[in-house]
């Protein structure tokens, strides 16, 4: 199982000081928290991509390539990559240049959008999002696992004999998820490539993610690549915790209350209640997660975001360290031993390398993506 | 007997409220019609004002509360509705409104919608031509040509000649009509088939054809 923290990129003013971070500030904020991740012993580093203030990252590979350079194990993701607006030509190039340059420590997690002029800053509509995702993923494949693409479609111009540069590291493409709060399209998709999917499903009430996750699941075994219990699956989830439960809710509050995605909403122990947000001890944090395993069934991937509601960088880091002593060893114990041998680890650039390796070796064991049955 | 399925949305907010009298009187003359044509009823009353802070979170933090939840989904699979408004600035109610903001697009696509409004004169009366019906013509609901208004005079000159000439025809009227037309409607087609996003997904050939 991989735990790591996602990070959308806000630059939000503290609400106890009145202070706003400077994009600089954020920025190496950003960085210091993926170095963060590797230093305590978190798996996974995933940056948000952003075309619209108050969101710094609108460079994600750049960002990650930095970060690659002053890391050794920690996984570089996306949560997400927008594969309505990019040139699916360029994500080709930057993401596979990225796997070269991190010796293969890259996945990607593959988005829509949802700020509307961000579309048509990018010549799209918003109208087309799902066709655009569909089309634009499915040539992104073709130009990972083909030397030579021949394509013509409806949201980009034609190719005629192109190569994406470079090629995938080892030959072997960044493996890819695909994240959604609420469409089937998406996670129908998923399941037919045999991706991973990513529910941040910090939204209520938790049945709708229940019932997408179920249906993720219940396609990918459809579409050939295992059963369902053995789909690929990662999880969002918000997080502050301190040594007692009583601190961690005092301090914790202001931040809520003026968040700007929920803020002025709900109460806070009501989106505690009905949301994956946990403010409490490590007990408390690691109770509210295993509890995702019983709503979801056994999963690969679990993110949290914790440098949200204009929190300063030194409390995230804080946050950071209790995580990587306290929760996520305790997680992972339990989390494995719950698990089935049947259910695999979330695929990484060696497994899938070897996976590739033995299928080649075995030609008739292994069901390729490519050949599975169109329903 | 074949049973279908009738949702009253009343946005009064007094407790009791002329709005929630008036969607009361329209269910329940809806209910007799529809079994003078062999067909039983099962309704649900939808008070808006119960769920008005569930409504202000919905739009602030996209959480949708379970009392809301299980409200919209009883509108997204109503084979009727009756929809009762009282009037505020010239038009429905901004609660009201915000109900109905929350409505996924095709929760009432084809169903058939008795509009109502309640208000403190007859002044008023237009607000179900101006504000309520092209409201649910925009949800592209079939709103039944009969919507009912009930100003303060309504609720005592129902049994009188005089009240029955100073508003035209008595309230109990024009409910019975608006019951008869909507029981006409609902009896004479099969009983819904509520919308699954994820029973009508489409396969993922269909997603990739662009179709």
């Amino acid at each position: 199982m991989q735990f790591g923290v996602f990070t959308v990129g806000d630059v939000t003013p503290d609400p106890t000081t009145g202070r706003t971070p400077t994009e600089g500030e954020r920025i190496a904020a950003m960085v210091a928290i993926a170095r963060k991740a590797e230093e305590v012993g978190l798996d996974v580093f995933a940056s948000g991509e952003h075309h619209n203030e108050p969101f710094v990252p609108s460079s994600p590979t750049t960002m990650l390539g930095y970060v690659a350079a002053q890391t050794e194990r920690l996984l570089l993701s996306t949560a997400t990559t927008l594969i309505t607006t990019n040139d699916p030509v360029k994500i080709a190039e930057d993401y596979a240049m990225l796997q070269h340059l991190s010796g293969g420590r890259v996945d990607l997690t593959m988005g829509r959008g949802n700020t509307g002029p961000v579309y048509p800053w990018f010549g799209k509509d918003i109208r087309d999002g799902i066709p655009l995702a569909i089309e634009n993923y499915a040539l992104l494949r073709r130009l990972w696992t083909e030397d030579v693409v021949d394509w013509e479609g409806r949201f980009r111009t034609p190719l005629q004999s192109f190569t994406s540069t470079p090629r995938p590291l080892d030959g072997v493409p960044p493996f890819v998820w695909h994240g959604s709060i609420r469409s089937p399209e998406i996670a129908e998709q998923a399941a037919y490539y045999g991706d991973g999917f990513f529910a941040n499903h910090i939204f209520w009430p938790k049945e709708h993610f229940i019932r997408l996750v179920d249906f993720y699941r219940r396609r990918y075994e459809h579409y050939g690549h295992g059963s369902a219990d053995q789909a690929v699956v990662g999880l969002g989830g918000q997080v502050f915790v301190r040594k007692n439960s009583q601190d961690a809710v005092r301090e914790f509050r202001p931040y809520f209350d003026n968040a700007p995605v929920y803020g002025h909403g709900p109460s806070l122990e009501e989106f505690t209640e009905h949301t994956p947000l946990t403010v409490g001890s490590p007990q408390e944090v690691i109770d509210k997660t295993l509890t995702f395993r019983e709503h979801f069934g056994d999963y690969q991937r679990q993110l949290f975001l914790i440098d949200h509601a204009g929190l300063p960088l030194h409390v995230v880091l804080e946050q950071m360290e209790i995580l990587g002593a306290e929760v996520v060893p305790v997680l992972r114990r339990e989390m494995d031993l719950m698990r089935p041998a049947h259910v695999p680890d979330a695929p990484t650039h060696a497994s899938r390398v070897a996976a590739r390796d033995a299928a080649a070796a075995a030609p008739d064991a292994a069901v390729a993506p490519a050949a599975a049955t169109v329903a | 007997m074949d049973r279908r399925s009738l949702v009253v949305l009343s946005a009064g907010l007094g407790q009791p409220s002329s709005t929630r009298l008036l969607a009361d009187r329209l269910a329940a003359s809806a209910v007799e019609a529809l079994a003078g044509r062999g067909v039983g009823t099962d309704v649900t009353v939808v008070e808006i004002r119960d769920v008005a802070r569930d409504l202000a979170d919905h739009l602030v933090a996209n959480a949708t509360s379970p009392a809301l939840r299980h409200a919209l989904d009883a509108v997204a699979s109503a084979d009727a509705v009756v929809a009762v408004t009282p009037v505020f600035a010239a038009s429905y109610s901004g609660l009201f409104k915000t109900f109905v903001d929350a409505l996924d697009r095709d929760a009432l696509t084809d169903v058939p919608v008795v509009v109502g409004a309640t208000a403190g004169t007859q002044r008023h009366s237009l607000v179900l031509e101006h504000a309520m019906r092209p409201l649910f013509a925009h949800l592209r609901a079939l709103v039944l040509p009969t919507a009912v208004f009930a100003a303060p005079e309504d609720w005592g000159g129902d049994a009188g000649p005089a009240g029955a000439s100073r508003s035209g025809d008595a309230l109990s009227t024009r409910v019975d009509r608006a019951a008869g037309q909507l029981a006409d409607v609902v009896a004479g087609r099969p009983a819904r088939r509520p919308h699954d996003p994820f029973d009508d997904a489409p396969s993922f050939a269909d997603l990739l054809s662009g179709r």
